[in-house]
């Protein structure tokens, strides 16, 4: 009986050390605590936004705002606070260019009749209306560059959610021009933009 | 006073009228006219850097604070008449008037923000010399014959003091794809063979030299 009850501890602590070795190695159990909110295959679900093709350094700077509590808003504060706290910077490196190897599908979820207006205002702001072209920072085709992301196939809801947020005076990265972008826009230009990106690939 | 009191009267019926009916756009539109010179300068530095300094988007966007109002206004106007292809700012330029951009252009002049820095260091003191002597076997002059020995420029000779490296490197190396076209000869014309003539390293080495300069 009491020879049982060392197997059984022996076995359990050589299933902890696996488990930790395996967790180091393929890096699947910190990639899984992702996923679990972020989708099959990270590509989405829900309020979480998809981290498939995102560009990695926008991805470490977004963990970097979540541990420094300068991303702000509501869902930030109940998930993502919580879920860096206790990331190193190396993991974080790590999963960012991981889930950036993922090849992004596009949520397709928005209203088709706006995409159109959607990427005039995309492509060339309007002007008259002091709104800036979104082209000029976040790329032709809305894939981003170095810690400015990825836009193209966000689902609608997110960008939208986004937009609106900086408008309601909740921050993200330090020196963003969002907020200020942000405060140009209408509901109209929201959904048509939000529309558009959904689609792009 | 009493035509404007009604004129005014007037105008407002129309806008409380017109708000609701004809949907956002048309109030954003509306706002940006009320906002004047300030909104139309938070609406520049959104791209060119909040105190006009640049800023590195998915392309380069140059440094506005400290340039000549001349050039400023000279560009704009190569924009709209596609001498200088840019689509971005040929649809910024568009919704500008004359005396809007001259304001602008006279605010940006005075700012001074430190240099956007950035650039590698290696190849500046080649760059100083490019720019202080120029390559005679090259036929390249020397650039602080116009730009001044500050880089500031002069009249619609660019200021290229502090310039961003990304974006003076894509000027010089596309300059002839970008500027000067259609059939009119503008001013352009005179940097062509000297952007030409450079090579790519040289090019390199002289816009980290004037991206560093105050």
């Amino acid at each position: 009986m009491k020879r049982i009850g060392l197997e059984i501890a022996v076995l359990a602590s050589f299933a902890v050390a696996l488990s930790t070795l395996s967790g180091w190695a393929g890096e699947s159990a910190a990639v899984r605590n992702c996923t679990w909110c972020h989708g099959i295959g990270a590509q989405g679900y829900t309020v979480a936004p998809r981290l498939a093709g995102q560009r990695p350094a926008y991805i470490m700077s977004q963990i970097r705002s979540f541990h420094d509590h300068t991303r702000d808003n509501p869902f930030s504060i109940q998930y993502m606070w919580g879920a860096v706290a206790s990331l190193g910077p190396y993991t974080a490196r790590d999963l960012a260019n991981y889930f950036a190897s993922i090849p992004p599908r596009p949520a397709n979820d928005g209203n088709g009749a706006l995409a159109t207006r959607g990427r005039t205002i995309y492509m060339e702001g309007i002007p008259e209306a002091n709104i800036v072209s979104c082209y000029a920072c976040h790329g032709p085709n809305a894939e981003g560059i170095r810690d400015i992301p990825r836009l193209g196939g966000l689902a609608y809801f997110y960008i939208k959610a986004r937009l609106e947020q900086w408008g309601q005076g909740y921050h993200s990265t330090p020196g963003s021009p969002m907020p200020l972008v942000a405060t140009h826009l209408g509901t109209e230009e929201v959904e048509a933009l939000a529309s558009y990106l959904s689609f792009v690939r | 006073m009493k035509a404007t009191g009604v004129r005014l009267m007037l105008q407002i019926a129309l806008l409380v009228v017109a708000l609701p009916a004809s949907g956002h756009a048309q109030e954003r539109m509306a706002a940006a006219r009320a906002g004047g010179l300030e909104a139309k300068l938070e609406y520049c530095k959104t791209c060119h850097g909040l105190s006009g300094q640049g800023y590195l988007g998915y392309f380069p966007m140059p440094r506005l604070a400290g340039q000549q109002p001349e050039y400023i206004e000279a560009q704009l106007k190569a924009f709209i008449e596609r001498r200088r292809t840019n689509p971005i700012m040929a649809n910024v330029a568009h919704a500008l008037s004359p005396p809007m951009t001259a304001a602008l252009a006279n605010h940006f002049r005075h700012l001074d923000p430190p240099p956007f820095g950035g650039a590698p260091r290696g190849s500046t003191s080649l760059g100083r010399k490019i720019y202080e002597e120029g390559l005679p076997e090259s036929n390249v002059p020397a650039c602080s014959a116009c730009h001044g020995a500050d880089g500031h420029g002069q009249n619609e000779i660019p200021r290229l003091a502090g310039q961003l490296y990304p974006y003076m490197v894509g000027q010089l190396t596309g300059w002839s794809k970008v500027r000067g076209q259609g059939t009119a000869v503008d001013t352009s014309a005179i940097m062509a063979p000297t952007a030409h003539n450079l090579t790519r390293s040289q090019i390199e080495a002289v816009a980290a030299y004037v991206s560093y300069l105050h």
